[in-house]
């Protein structure tokens, strides 16, 4: 038998969503990693003699109010929408993980302090949260950054500590205490690897999250300083001048479209690999 | 002959109610005893069975004994160290092995066959010249061919597993084994080859071994003793043979009549009990047994027995054991 075909790679590529998916995100990777040597100009530049141009085979995506190449400053886009993405993740994930395993392992009155914590947190209107922070700090991809780890770190927690209880009862557990394990044994050996599978598939799912608040921050106007090529900027170029050039709006929007389908399809796949009984009955 | 294990007295407490609900409740009512007073003694070398309906604290004793759940009350002595007085439960754990219910989920559920009987070497920092044959030896022992090293729990039969769990806790040459109901969840023709897998390696290597079961039938194959416990005490113990043929009382005369017997041609007295088993929390006064009692008398509500010698051997918590031979099978 083919091993490769039990690794999780293998598994994934048996599925065509999962394919399709893959396809996307490489596809996203592989442009905002060579932006600069695919560009066909300076996502920067400006040519006013080339304002508002058609899409042609000079500019593949027409130009906009500044006579700035669409296609370009959406390759560049596109490396600040995964940079947020994948920083943001990585630490609301991290910030989840400890407090999530610290509510599950501590005590009753910390694990209720926490998940009123996580729950108020929640239950805030994340857009609210962006407006207000971004009242407070300077314009900028940290701020970006810093509204998508306060808004979604919770979550992370709240499958950690479920996942940290289930298991720290089970049977397994006192399996290995009753052998005599230590405490850092248990954790790291036996429980970290168990809570990971469901803690990455939400990772996956969460990635397009992302890049849509750091779009629609960008979009309103609270993102990324003014001239920077994100994908929310573009759409908000675009849409103040969609009678005249509706081209750059529809072009804005193509590559968010691409990039929720795509991570949102490879989480659904990786979680329909990883933990079946997640899987939503369709 | 100093017992290897002795318990004397040992209470285990739970929690009944938590948080605020608790500061509503009575003291006396927030906790339940799920072992009342248990006193017990398992000499080097024998084999003790210990039966029970579920909720008896058949399984509390044996956690109370490694220490994963804390004592209230008593003393716990195993070779001479007392368990009761904070011991370094990660030296006592290396000597004293567990076997848990479930087979497959007391397994870790990420690791390797192989990873998991060689866990104990890693937990105890004890280092292997060659894994390989280590893993292979202790598999062999326990009855499984090296095609299983680098399977995971979930691709075990209940068998399959059953030997791991087997393997891994022989792998310390441990002095005492408690063994959760080793014939949980395997149909009979496995129960039969794991507990001859268990005579055997108890043959090999001199084990002392604590079985909780409340398969019956097993009894005369493994046990040199049964104790028979009911509501968190013991109400009798004695030599496995006295035990199912002449009880002394009546909750174990009961309890083994309860048992199906294989032969369907033989023929028995069926003695039904009255009522449920109380719940611990709403323990009867005197005898805890006498609102069930075939056999009560008007005082068993009022005295509570002691375990004392009984007069057929073993000892019994009974003021009226039974004397006369049940009616002849």
């Amino acid at each position: 038998m083919n091993a490769f075909r039990h690794t999780l790679l293998g598994r994934l590529l048996a599925d065509p969503l999962a394919v399709f998916a893959l396809a996307i995100v490489t596809l996203l990777v592989v442009s905002a990693i060579f932006a600069d040597v695919i560009a066909p100009h300076d996502p920067t530049a400006m040519n006013l003699v080339d304002r508002f141009a058609t899409p042609s085979t000079t500019y593949w995506m027409g130009t906009d109010n500044l006579g700035r190449d669409t296609f370009s400053r959406l390759l560049q886009g596109g490396r600040i929408a995964l940079y947020v993405a994948l920083t943001a993740v990585t630490i609301s994930g991290l910030i989840g993980l400890i407090l999530g395993m610290l509510a599950g392992f501590g005590p009753r009155w910390l694990d209720n302090a926490l998940l009123f914590f996580f729950d108020t947190l929640r239950a805030y209107p994340t857009i609210i949260l962006a407006l207000a922070l971004a009242a407070l700090m300077p314009r900028g991809l940290g701020t970006v950054i810093i509204v998508v780890v306060i808004t979604s770190f919770a979550e992370y927690g709240r499958v950690v500590r479920t996942q940290t209880l289930s298991l720290k009862n089970s049977e397994f557990i006192l399996a290995e205490r009753a052998m005599g394990a230590s405490f850092a044994r248990i954790v790291f050996h036996h429980i970290l690897p168990n809570v990971l599978g469901p803690f990455f598939i939400l990772a996956a799912m969460n990635l397009p999250v992302v890049i849509t608040i750091e779009a629609g921050m960008s979009f309103l106007g609270i993102g990324v300083p003014p001239g920077t090529p994100s994908w929310g900027a573009t759409l908000k170029d675009g849409f103040d001048y969609i009678r005249t050039t509706p081209w750059i709006l529809l072009s804005g929007g193509l590559p968010l479209i691409l990039a929720t389908v795509g991570f949102t399809f490879l989480g659904e796949a990786l979680r329909d690999q990883l933990d079946p009984r997640l899987r939503k009955t369709r | 002959m100093t017992p290897l294990l002795s318990l004397r007295d040992v209470v285990v407490e739970f929690p009944a109610v938590g948080g605020l609900k608790a500061l509503l409740t009575p003291p006396e009512k927030r906790r339940v005893r799920a072992l009342d007073g248990v006193s017990l003694e398992v000499t080097a070398g024998e084999t003790l069975a210990i039966v029970g309906e579920s909720g008896s604290g058949k399984t509390t004793l044996a956690r109370a004994i490694n220490g994963l759940v804390p004592l209230a009350g008593g003393q716990v002595t195993f070779d001479g160290t007392p368990l009761h007085e904070s011991p370094d439960w990660h030296a006592i754990r290396r000597r004293v092995a567990m076997m848990f219910q479930d087979p497959v989920g007391s397994l870790s559920p990420r690791k390797t066959v192989r990873d998991l009987v060689l866990e104990p070497f890693a937990i105890h920092g004890l280092p292997l010249k060659d894994r390989q044959a280590k893993a292979v030896q202790l598999l062999e022992d326990a009855g499984l061919g090296p095609d299983f090293l680098n399977r995971y729990p979930h691709q075990l039969s209940g068998g399959q597993a059953r030997r791991v769990g087997v393997a891994r806790a022989l792998a310390l040459t441990p002095t005492l084994v408690l063994a959760d109901e080793p014939t949980a969840g395997l149909d009979v023709s496995v129960q039969g080859e794991i507990l001859n897998l268990m005579n055997r390696i108890k043959a090999d290597h001199g084990l002392t071994t604590l079985i909780i079961t409340h398969n019956l039938n097993i009894l005369r194959h493994i046990a040199d003793r049964i104790a028979v416990m009911y509501l968190g005490r013991i109400v009798e113990v004695g030599p496995v043979e006295r035990l199912l043929t002449a009880p002394a009382h009546p909750y174990t005369r009961a309890l083994m009549a309860a048992n199906p017997e294989p032969d369907p041609t033989a023929r028995r007295e069926r003695i039904v009990l009255k009522g449920e088993t109380p719940a611990l929390n709403a323990r009867p006064p005197g005898c805890e047994f006498h609102p069930r009692c075939p056999v009560a008398r008007p005082d068993c509500a009022t005295r509570i027995p002691r375990l004392e010698p009984a007069t057929t051997g073993g000892q019994v918590a009974c003021h009226y054991p039974l004397t006369q031979e049940p009616a002849p099978a």
